[in-house]
């Protein structure tokens, strides 16, 4: 009897799963916004496309909602698209094409990845298109027009300082980090070491782990950290529920006394603040950064103005309930009013 | 009685027929190879790192199986019969903020219970387009996950709720043994490991699923309704993934649509690195069960380890296409 | 030998759109026989063999199962029936043990509580029978435990014709069971064949392969453009004849047949004479 490998359709099936689970499937589906109603100068018949990153992200979606209230405000129809994750340029290069196709007047990209877009933009410049990064840099950084942008790298050295001025004495430290090919993760994480005034290999660093900056990874990478090294007193987090879980990691292992410090500014991770989780917190901006972008479109278009080349800062705060001397801060309270995503 | 049959001495056939105790046999098979590489890990831990091998981080690891692992023996199911489940995740995500979110301002045995109707409703989905529609398991899957995804952030408004009834976080608590905390969740984990073993393995039920991965149309020849099989194969695994999102409400005490981003493709790996068959019909969830610790203990380990996070996904990788490639290997020889 | 009709179809016809698969077609066999089913390629065997074994619905005709008037909607029927049909392949599954193939879709769960409430097989009870079963066979494998894809071709055919020869109560069909086998392992399932026949369950053996059909056949359908055009004896007619009326070379009507009963006669008592014992 002979038996045909059935099984060569699941190997192909499975493969082909893992695949389509790392890379694409997303949509790039074109919306066009509000009616055409014009209220102000400049409106006309403009039309923008914003091309947005995971916006299972609330971070993600304030900013890409911020940047589409700001141009519906204006009066313009916008063009959305948006990728499932990092890493997951090829869905914006096709929604940059089919932007440049639509003759869009200017493009506000959140990128996917700092390469793998600077063919499409340049596409997009050359057809006459501005185009503006949010929230991260591609390289090198005069592709785009210009980037509005959390300077990561400040944002860690506030943590880094304050956990210098306020942590632990004597330090023993835990990482946790997202994949350190992303760069917002590599500027936080190389900014907290230069803050801290320490270097990549310390001997104040136990250990590091990967997470996906997510509270259950962060929960899981902390509780093995903990286990191999049970003195650990200092935890850099790459954002807020990767340190909220880290703190029920610390909790559950019956520590006290651990110093968390981590980056964002979301409301729920201010939250954390407020209730003595989190020690302090590195604020970011997102509607500020969409809403620049569209503001320095308007001047483009207006008269021709370009924004200023290079990264112009949002802003970032340092959010803590203890403040140390010699470094700017803000409370919970300050916080909580001035937070992005869900309350 | 012809001479052919004179020439069958009996014994030859006695050697088989033997009664043997049904646990006795879910341990057998194909757990061997996962429980050697299993059992290999440990030690290499244990002797290179200082912290390994102690109760509370052996504890430790059994918890950070559980949620994976319980996703795992749903899994299983599907896998058996040449299926694969890619919504696994995104089911138990659904039921555990459908949970939160009803657990915030309700009755919290209500939220529960809605969770479990959501997860075997999502199972059911699964199912009947596996079954009544033919569609294949990968494709329907991937749909639903996809849905999910979108479907967890519309439901809550990307807002995750946090989970403060003793009911719902039951599952991380337990008993002390030995400084040592053994939670009901493990003791759940476990518990249904031993009960599918035993559902697979001795019951017509189990036999069914085993003969439907193997060989459809014998199935079909011999009378076994193949459709209602498949259907009830992915409405079992919703349940067994409402357990999974109770677990997880209690091991990260949150109700996160973006939670357990990595907990899909886990799963499958634990089925697979647990030595059942991607093309059905060969394996079960007693080496999942291993395939699970497999994976945990190499994340674990490595962080005692001191190894780049990096490297657990090579070695976990590594895993996957070894197990694959001796499943391949195995059925290649033996069908000649 | 009796003479009892166990199986009788007369004036079966199918048709699909403008094709005829099968055109008034007779069909007799009787019990403790082998009955060999030849026909060309397209002649139309297998549709003969599915309507007989309720694979599919035949437009016109009728088909009497021991003198008593059937017509199968499903195999399932058929099954229940008392037919029981091996077929070249798929018939089996391979990553299960010889028990449970023999088994298959009729486990059987322990006596008391073990089996209604814990619903629990009773693997012991069916492995000890199923070791009995193949022991009367003359199977012989290592173990009854052993799965399916450990043992050869042969074997494997072996298992599927031990499991409807366990399970059917009127009759067994075997559509081409030896079409993947090598010349040893061939002459294992014929042999086999022949012991089921002894043990007094007729058999249908459709087959391409002549020899094999002389070897074991006490009758020969031979099947020609979707009807029987000759029933005769396999010690009545050579091969090269068999092989002439099949393809159409020689008339029917040159080779001698076998008289059955027409369809006005009581089925169950047919007047068909017999050509001497063998």
């Amino acid at each position: 009897m002979k038996f045909v490998p059935r099984g060569r359709v699941a190997l192909a099936t499975a493969a082909a799963a893992a695949l389509m689970l790392t890379a694409a499937a997303c949509s790039s589906s074109s919306t066009p916004g509000g009616s055409s109603s014009t209220n102000g100068g400049a409106a006309g018949d403009v039309t923008i496309g914003i091309v947005n990153l995971n916006l299972d992200n609330p971070f993600f979606s304030t900013l890409g909602k911020g940047t589409e209230d700001a141009a519906k405000a204006l009066g313009w129809k916008v063009m959305t698209a948006a990728a499932k994750q990092p890493g997951d340029s090829a869905t914006q290069v096709t929604a940059i094409e089919n932007m440049i196709t639509s003759k869009v007047k200017a493009i506000v990209l959140t990128p996917a990845s700092a390469t793998a877009l600077n063919d499409a933009v340049k596409k997009a410049r050359d057809a006459g298109i501005l185009v503006i990064t949010v929230n991260g840099t591609l390289d090198p950084i005069d592709t785009a027009d210009a980037t509005y942008a959390t300077d990561n790298v400040q944002a860690g050295k506030l943590i880094g300082q304050w956990a210098k001025a306020a942590g632990p004495a004597d330090a023993s430290i835990a990482l946790l980090d997202f994949d350190l090919s992303d760069g917002p993760a590599k500027g936080r994480h190389d900014g907290f070491l230069a803050g801290y005034g320490i270097a990549e290999n310390a001997s104040q660093v136990a250990g590091e782990a990967l997470t996906k900056g997510t509270i259950d990874t962060g929960q899981s990478a902390m509780e093995n950290l903990l286990s191999a090294h049970p003195g650990i007193n200092l935890v850099y987090t790459i954002n807020e529920p990767a340190a909220h879980g880290a703190s029920t990691a610390i909790q559950a292992a019956g520590k006290s006394g651990v110093t968390i410090v981590s980056v964002d500014g979301a409301c729920s991770g201010v939250q954390d603040v407020k209730d003595g989780i989190i020690g302090a917190t590195a604020m970011q901006f997102p509607d500020r950064m969409g809403s620049k972008a569209v503001e320095a479109i308007a001047t483009f278009l207006k008269d021709g103005t370009r924004p200023p080349s290079g990264v112009t800062d949002s802003g970032t705060e340092l959010i803590t309930d203890h403040a140390v001397s010699g470094l700017a801060s803000q409370d919970s309270t300050w916080g909580l009013a001035h937070c992005w995503g869900q309350k | 009685m012809t001479p052919a049959t004179a020439r069958v001495a009996a014994a030859d056939l006695d050697t088989g027929v033997g009664s043997s105790s049904w646990w006795r046999v879910a341990l057998t098979g194909q757990v061997t190879g996962p429980l050697a590489a299993l059992i290999l890990a440990v030690v290499i831990f244990s002797t290179t790192t200082e912290n390994f091998f102690s109760g509370a981080n052996l504890a430790l690891v059994v918890q950070q199986s559980v949620v994976v692992g319980t996703l795992a023996i749903g899994q299983t199911l599907v896998v058996l019969t040449a299926g694969i489940d890619l919504a696994c995740a995104a089911i138990m995500v659904m039921g555990s903020v459908v949970i939160g979110r009803i657990a915030v301002s309700g009755n919290v045995w209500l939220a529960l219970l809605a969770g479990v109707v959501v997860t075997v409703l999502l199972g059911a989905v699964n199912g009947s387009l596996v079954s009544l529609a033919s569609l294949p398991p990968f494709i329907v899957t991937l749909g639903v996950l996809t849905a999910l995804t979108a479907g967890a952030r519309l439901f809550t408004d990307s807002a995750s709720y946090p989970i403060k009834s003793t009911l719902l976080t039951a599952l991380n608590h337990g008993p002390r043994v030995g400084g040592v905390t053994i939670t009901y969740g493990a003791m759940a984990w476990i518990g249904l490991t031993v009960l599918m073993a035993y559902a697979l393995t001795q019951t017509k039920w189990g036999t069914r699923i085993y003969t439907v991965g193997d060989n459809p149309h014998a199935a079909e020849l011999v009378g076994i309704n193949v459709k209602r099989v498949l259907f009830g194969v992915y409405v079992v695994a919703g349940l067994i993934y409402a357990i999974a999102a109770w677990q997880a409400l209690g091991r990260t005490p949150t109700a996160d649509p973006a939670g357990y981003p990595t907990a899909n493709l886990d799963s499958i790996t634990a089925v697979v690195i647990g030595g059942t068959s991607l093309f059905g019909g060969r394996g079960g969830v007693t080496g999942t069960l291993v395939g699970t610790l497999i994976v945990t203990v190499l994340q674990n380990g490595l962080t005692h380890a001191g190894i780049d996070s990096l490297y657990q996904q090579v070695a976990t990788g590594v895993l996957v296409v070894l197990a694959v490639a001796v499943d391949r290997l195995t059925r290649t020889r033996q069908s000649r | 030998m009796t003479t009892q009709t166990v199986l009788q179809a007369r004036g079966l016809s199918k048709r699909y759109g403008h094709v005829v698969a099968m055109a008034d077609c007779d069909f007799d066999l009787r019990a403790g026989e082998i009955l060999g089913v030849i026909g060309d390629n397209g002649a139309g065997k297998s549709t003969l063999i599915k309507a007989l074994t309720g694979a599919l619905v035949p437009d016109t005709g009728v088909i009497h199962l021991n003198g008593e008037p059937v017509s199968f909607r499903n195999p399932l029927e058929a099954r229940r029936a008392g037919i029981e049909t091996v077929y070249q392949e798929l018939g089996v599954a391979p990553a299960l043990e010889v028990s449970q193939n023999l088994f298959l879709g009729r486990e059987q769960r322990r006596p008391g509580l073990r089996g209604s409430l814990f619903r629990q097989l009773d693997k012991p009870a069916m492995r000890r029978a199923s070791a009995e079963h193949m022991a009367d066979l003359g199977i012989r494998i290592q173990s009854i435990r052993q799965r399916v894809e450990t043992l050869s071709g042969g074997q494997r055919q072996a298992v599927a014709v031990a499991r409807v020869a366990a399970w059917a109560t009127r009759l067994v069909v075997m559509d081409e069971p030896t079409a993947a086998l090598g010349v040893r392992e061939t002459h294992q399932v014929l042999d086999l064949i022949l012991r089921v026949r002894d043990r007094g369950l007729p058999v249908v053996l459709i087959s391409h392969d002549m020899p094999n059909v002389f070897q074991v056949a006490d009758r020969i359908h031979i099947h020609r453009l979707g009807r029987r055009v000759a029933l005769v004896n396999t010690g009545d007619v050579t091969m090269d004849d068999a092989v002439a009326v099949m393809t159409g070379a020689r008339s029917p009507a040159d080779v001698p047949q076998v008289q059955v009963s027409t369809p006005d006669e009581d089925a169950s008592s047919p007047k068909g004479t017999d050509h001497g014992e063998r």
